[in-house]
């Protein structure tokens, strides 16, 4: 169990008039190699959580354990935890500042001290695995295109090879195209490393898509936990908390009520195409 | 000759070496011809690097031309003087609220259009009511603005830029960094100022559920405009628009995939209800 959270609150500016309640109690189990999405609404506190895991905010109440060790207690190493939790924060390629592109991916290692042939490796395996071709390596970060941009930001963090990625809206204003590819190379980087995976997410489409289990958020609290079937069907719910369920699930209620015998539990087209030929052939 | 006018345009952006010898130039509009009458709704799509931001900083002056000629409101946008009735006329609205809000409270950020406009005071105020009101904001109009959700930042702007009475409006991604609820008020609320006060809105976006009512579709590639057409038309190309690394909206995809399983339905669905009507439900 590389992550577990114990009654963890966080109130922002403690003990003074403006206090407020950013995280509410909350319990959380993140066991390895799971792809989770976490979605709610903007100030429902899922960054603030994000932030807890790997240190940046230490809660105001609670404990916070990293393969059972609390992250707090002392003694505990957090620049080690930094570097085993990476954090993909919200436009990361306003972060990029290397002459180039390789550098940029080098600096992440190093600072771990690693010797450069070493983080030289490890940023090639980075670069590679978030399908950023050799000709670019010696490009300026400024010269290449925003989606390239932000898979470069990617493999800076990957590049420090963390057990748990953590990223905070990583295809926000890509093309459609581009936000495939990204959470494609995800997803399968997921699969071969087993690494653990926490996309915040406000596309509802891309959640149901990738990830084997949501952590929906509200008001600082977890609101619903549980499989991407399981989260949609509470769709009412959700809509009162700003959110929705992904457009083909309320395709398929559509359906449903106009009487052809379809599964409106299904998330994602793939699945929806089966589910309505299968119900045409057989009504 | 309509709200915004393009013949021709070309824009290059110079790239420098450090001692500022121009060491190439990259032609991110390449003749682009658009013709866009007062009072229509247009969407315009493309990837990122095709052009469409570039583009759309030609409809109130924030660029010009390199080559070719853009009209606003019938004014060349390279005449020095006209530029200000220019973005009078167009205002522009971009991704991150944070970055274009700068009052303590919501009227006042309204109000600081067609104040410096030099409108007369008892009009601010009048302008700041109604375009709060438009938008749906004006129970927050004594809030502080950094209190407030991303969709509800998102129309402090739009308002923003509506207190100028502009006659069309560009908005550059507006949703790209909100959530569903946040996506929806702000584009219920561009569809309303296009409906009810006949304002012009030009929205470039990637989420392409949110332009299906829209009058016309431009999509951009290399800065050119690729296709171009009503929204039916645009997305009944599946296959060209993932060509260009596009999309259609999730309902259209479901159909053209049931198509392509043998059910048979016309091209360039829509809506759920489209769907239910064509597999005779």
């Amino acid at each position: 169990m590389p992550i577990l959270l114990d009654h963890v609150n966080y109130i922002y500016e403690a003990d003074t008039p403006l206090a407020q309640k950013a995280l509410n109690d909350i319990c959380l189990e993140i066991p390895d190699g799971q792809f989770i999405g976490v979605i709610g609404h903007t100030g429902s506190g899922k960054s603030t959580l994000m932030q807890h895991l790997n240190g940046l905010v230490k809660a105001t109440s609670g404990h916070i354990y990293f393969d059972g060790e609390d992250i707090d207690g002392a003694g505990f190493d957090k620049r080690a935890l930094r570097s085993k939790v990476g954090l993909v924060f919200q436009y990361p390629e306003h972060q990029l500042f290397e002459i180039d592109v390789f550098s940029d991916v080098c600096f992440g290692p190093k600072n771990l001290g690693l010797s450069q042939e070493d983080a030289e490796a490890r940023a090639r395996e980075a670069l590679e695995s978030v399908g950023i071709p050799e000709e670019l390596y010696h490009m300026s970060p400024f010269e290449i295109s925003g989606g390239q941009k932000r898979r470069v930001a990617i493999a800076g963090v990957l590049a420090m090879k963390p057990r748990v990625l953590i990223l905070d809206e990583p295809t926000a204003g890509l093309d459609p195209r581009g936000r495939d590819e990204i959470l494609h190379q995800i997803k399968s980087l997921q699969e071969q490393t087993g690494m653990t995976i926490l996309l915040v997410s406000h596309s509802m489409e891309d959640v149901a898509e990738y990830v084997d289990r949501i952590i929906v958020m509200n008001q600082g609290s977890v609101m619903l936990d549980g499989g991407p079937r399981e989260i949609f069907r509470h769709y009412r719910e959700l809509e009162e908390i700003g959110l929705a369920a992904p457009q083909v699930t309320y395709i398929m209620h559509m359906l449903s009520e106009k009487g052809l015998n379809v599964d409106v539990d299904v998330t994602t087209i793939h699945e929806a195409t089966r589910e309505i030929v299968e119900a045409l052939k057989h009504p | 000759m309509g709200i915004i006018q393009a013949m021709h345009v070309v824009y290059e952006y110079v790239r420098r070496d450090e001692e500022g010898n121009v060491e190439g130039s990259i032609r991110a509009v390449d003749d682009v011809n658009l013709d866009i009458a007062q009072g229509d709704f247009i969407a315009i799509l493309g990837h990122n690097g095709s052009g469409k931001s570039t583009l759309a900083k030609h409809m109130n002056a924030i660029l010009c031309p390199t080559e070719g000629t853009v009209w606003v409101d019938g004014k060349d946008t390279r005449q020095q003087e006209a530029v200000w009735d220019i973005r009078h006329s167009a205002g522009m609205v971009f991704q991150n609220p944070d970055n274009q809000i700068i009052g303590q409270v919501v009227e006042e950020d309204v109000g600081f259009g067609p104040e410096n406009m030099g409108v007369p005071t008892r009009e601010i105020w009048e302008r700041v009511e109604e375009s709060l009101k438009a938008v749906g904001m004006y129970q927050y109009r004594k809030h502080s603005p950094n209190k407030l959700s991303g969709g509800q930042k998102q129309r402090v702007s739009i308002a923003g830029v509506l207190a100028m009475h502009p006659k069309c409006i560009v908005l550059d991604e507006p949703t790209a960094m909100l959530d569903p609820n946040g996506r929806k008020e702000v584009i219920r609320a561009v569809r309303a100022l296009n409906d009810v006060e006949g304002i012009t809105i030009i929205l470039i976006t990637h989420y392409m559920e949110e332009i299906i009512h829209a009058d016309k579709v431009f999509v951009m590639d290399q800065g050119k405009i690729a296709m171009q057409g009503t929204p039916r038309e645009i997305f009944s190309q599946v296959e060209r628009l993932k060509g260009l690394r596009l999309d259609v909206p999730q309902v259209t995809l479901l159909a053209w995939e049931l198509k392509k399983q043998g059910i048979d339905l016309p091209d360039g669905i829509l809506t759920a209800q489209e769907l239910v009507e064509a597999l005779h439900l």
